[in-house]
């Protein structure tokens, strides 16, 4: 797993912010102090992942979203962001907050694979759910977050 | 942050959190988030290699929306836990409500807690998030 080191930085709380149309002034203060972090912030720590295969790299081989055709995925991944191969969605996500995000704070974090388990589904045909666990922790050592990601494969896409 | 004695097991608070949900908004998540897995912005990867009419929302965009009701309900700074399992996909166009629902409030270590559970649905009354969450009240 990479080493994420994720810098809390105001512009990006006020970008996150704005995407999922959460107009609470507390998330644009103007001095850093006084700005919070909405509640699944931390899902934005994939930016400061080096490796994170959902976001094109520099030089965009492999990635696998359409140019002229669409190519789908050479290979699949796993990581916190739970969804991701081309039948790979999010299943459940669950956050535990220890202690409050502060601008200026440098967040890392360590992956831990949790359980995994299978289900048939009518919608989907057979599921497979694997659990992973993060834990955030601030420049001193201190666990700020604990997050706990379930992704499932899909035999196929689901029926709506 | 919600008050000990303006409160009571069974009150509900429900929120508008997305009408008509825009595909831009879909983007502009996947460029804060960081998360652009093409299910969400590429509509010829999303109908020709995954196989899905067209591209939906990421289960983390109505993870933050329905949280925008949740800390609007219980004041910010006050969760201890919040986490949701995604029962159906939300597709542009789709218009949601969100509603917490207060289901225990305890006294642990000093502090008293409510239990909340949390759905969200789209406009054909379908539900798209379950959850809970834990909240300090004051």
């Amino acid at each position: 797993m990479s080493k994420i080191k994720m810098p809390v930085e105001k512009s990006h709380i006020m970008m996150f912010a704005r995407s999922i149309g959460d107009a609470n002034p507390k998330y644009y203060e103007e001095k850093d102090e006084n700005v919070i972090a909405p509640p699944t912030f931390i899902q934005s720590s994939a930016q400061f992942d080096p490796d994170y295969f959902l976001r094109p790299k520099i030089g965009g081989d492999n990635w696998f979203g359409s140019g002229k055709e669409a190519t789908g995925m050479k290979s699949s991944g796993s990581g916190s962001g739970g969804g991701g191969a081309a039948m790979g969605l999010h299943a459940e996500q669950h956050y535990e907050y220890h202690q409050p995000l502060k601008v200026g704070d440098v967040i890392t974090a360590e992956v831990k694979p949790g359980k995994s388990w299978e289900k048939e589904s009518k919608r989907a045909g057979k599921l497979k759910f694997s659990e992973s666990v993060t834990e955030y922790r601030n420049q001193d050592g201190e666990l700020i977050i604990t997050a706990t990601s379930v992704g499932v494969v899909t035999e196929k896409p689901v029926e709506n | 942050m919600l008050k000990k004695n303006e409160i009571k097991v069974g009150d509900t608070y429900s929120e508008k959190i997305v009408e008509d949900l825009k595909r831009t908004q879909i983007v502009q998540y996947a460029g804060a988030s960081g998360d652009y897995n093409p299910l969400h912005s590429d509509d010829k990867f999303t109908k020709e290699i995954a196989g899905y009419p067209g591209v939906f929302a990421h289960g983390m965009l109505s993870m933050g929306m329905t949280g925008k009701m949740l800390t609007n309900f219980v004041g910010d700074g006050t969760l201890k836990k919040y986490g949701v399992r995604f029962t159906n996909q939300v597709w542009p166009g789709d218009s949601l409500e969100s509603t917490a629902t207060i289901i225990d409030i305890k006294e642990e270590n000093g502090e008293t807690l409510a239990e909340i559970a949390i759905e969200t649905k789209n406009q054909d009354g379908a539900t798209v998030i379950t959850g809970s969450a834990t909240a300090k009240v004051g």
